[in-house]
């Protein structure tokens, strides 16, 4: 397991590669859906203030 | 006015920017004047070391000449557009690239043919050798109305936005860099002593691409822009 | 099959399909991903000369190769807002823009974590990592666009341009940057120059670029959804739905 992450030697290389990966990929799925989100409850607000 | 065939449309847009343009004589120095004090920065940033300067000689020159055809760019329509010009061209019977076509040369003719009167004095001044001189010339014939035209298309994208100068550097200096990789080759390796043959070529091949479809694509970004 | 493509086009359907699909795709990714990263981190051997550091590879080709297909993607859609002004494009075009853009930062950076302990140092003006550069510009200069001009139906048309005339500099660019990199020598030859690459990395490698693929689609629609309902608000569409949930 252990030399599973120490990849070699080359953890310190290897694993900021995967983290940034992750890192990026959930930004552009999260920061939309939050958008989208945030973007129906200010419609559905101002339905509400419409009636 | 009475009818002008195209070809009469062009040249007669051709002489009113150049006449436009003269009569500003002041602005006209201003490229050049750039163009000269940011070579003059190089040796006095990295060292008048000769040889190293001569080396570097061809680069510093082209990358000076892309950083002063990218401050020129915004007077290719600048004017027209503030006072409405642009507008009637538009409108004008005559296809918009063409018309376009015009208004670049007549930039060119002003902003990149200077160039090459200075230019060997400055290559000079950077201990360029005697040989690499002449396609120095020909790379500045060659490559800088590309500069012009591909700069063209960037202007017209930007010509409504408040702060479009910085946008337009963004824009522009990608579609710069195949111009400024073959234009610097071209004249290292003439100062090799080697042909440089292959660069020129493809120098003109961008020309031409350019000249036949730059055109359409800043007519269609300008009648975007003035929507 | 026009209707189909009308329909298509629809933005309250675009919306809806989209909305139904997402979970579907998140599976589909979550299932490319983790075969692809046990194949290449788990099973794949280390290579003979770069140890393990080679499996930065899993991340940083497919990142490469999105990277380009996006902007190609944008400048198709830039071809159908500039011949049919179709909604959806636009929309499309400016959401992937982000996602793209990203995919080039992580070529990069996957680029010089990769180069950092084989060539030693952290950038070279390779070929490929110079034109990779510049088209993270070329993203960066779509989305600058978009968000500078008001009017986002003629910031579309603007951004469609730029990307249709980007699109067309990409290959110059890369050959250009090749030929240039191929005359002043660098220490540096990419050890991927070698059309043979043995199964047990091309496998996981085909993985991964499946996965980022059904990615893009993925991230593209929840984005898309999101831009629609800002594009759309003051229509009746937008309005039913928002009375509806």
């Amino acid at each position: 397991m252990s030399e599973f992450l120490n990849m070699g030697g080359y953890a310190a290389y290897v694993w900021p590669s995967y983290g940034l990966a992750a890192i990026l990929l959930w930004l552009n799925w999260y920061l939309p859906k939050r958008q989208h989100q945030q973007l129906l409850r200010q419609l559905r607000r101002r339905n509400d203030k419409g009636e | 006015m009475n009818r002008l065939s195209l070809t009469q449309a062009f040249i007669f847009l051709l002489k009113r920017d150049l006449t436009l343009v003269f009569r500003n004589r002041g602005e006209l120095a201003n490229p050049l004047l750039f163009f000269v004090l940011v070579i003059t920065l190089f040796p006095l940033a990295i060292g008048a070391e000769p040889e190293l300067l001569s080396r570097i000689a061809p680069g510093i020159i082209w990358v000076a000449a892309l950083l002063a055809a990218m401050l020129s760019l915004d007077g290719i329509f600048r004017s027209d557009f503030e006072d409405g010009s642009l507008e009637q061209l538009l409108l004008s019977a005559h296809p918009m690239p063409v018309l376009v076509l015009a208004k670049v040369c007549a930039h060119w003719l002003v902003t990149g043919l200077p160039l090459l009167i200075i230019a060997p004095v400055l290559a000079e001044m950077l201990g360029m050798v005697e040989e690499a001189q002449p396609i120095l010339m020909l790379t500045i014939l060659i490559a800088t109305p590309v500069l012009s035209l591909i700069g063209s298309i960037g202007v017209a994208l930007t010509i409504g936005l408040r702060k479009g100068g910085i946008i337009l550097s963004l824009l522009v200096l990608p579609l710069y860099v195949p111009v400024l990789i073959f234009a610097a080759s071209a004249i290292e390796s003439s100062a090799m002593g080697l042909n440089a043959s292959a660069q020129i070529s493809m120098l003109l091949a961008f020309l031409f691409l350019a000249a036949s479809l730059s055109p359409w694509a800043t007519a269609a970004a300008l009648k975007m822009s003035m929507s | 099959m026009f209707l189909w493509f009308h329909k298509f086009g629809s933005p309250p359907h675009f919306y809806r399909i989209a909305g139904k699909w997402i979970p579907w795709l998140a599976a589909i990714f979550a299932i490319f991903l983790i075969s692809g990263l046990y194949g290449g981190l788990v099973l794949a051997p280390a290579d003979y000369q770069q140890g393990d550091s080679y499996r930065i590879i899993f991340i940083h080709v497919p990142a490469a190769w999105m990277s380009l297909f996006i902007y190609v993607a944008m400048a198709f859609c830039g071809v159908v807002i500039m011949v049919w002004r179709m909604k959806l494009a636009e929309v499309v075009l400016i959401c992937s823009a982000p996602i793209g853009a990203s995919f080039t930062f992580l070529a990069l950076a996957t680029g010089s974590l990769w180069g950092k302990p084989m060539w030693g140092t952290w950038w070279v003006w390779d070929a490929r990592l110079t034109s990779e550069l510049i088209l993270l510009f070329l993203y960066l200069g779509v989305i600058g666009l978009h968000s500078a001009i008001d009017d986002k139906r003629i910031a579309s048309r603007a951004v469609a341009i730029l990307a249709i005339v980007g699109v067309v500099n990409i290959p110059i660019i890369h050959y250009s940057v090749e030929w240039w990199q191929t005359l002043h020598q660098g220490p540096t030859v990419t050890k991927f120059d070698k059309p043979s690459i043995h199964w047990s990395m091309l496998l996981p490698l085909l993985l991964m670029a499946l996965a980022f693929q059904v990615y893009y689609v993925l991230a593209l629609f929840q984005s898309c959804r999101a831009e629609l309902l800002r594009r759309e608000r003051n229509s009746k569409w937008v309005d039913e739905l928002s009375r509806s949930q």
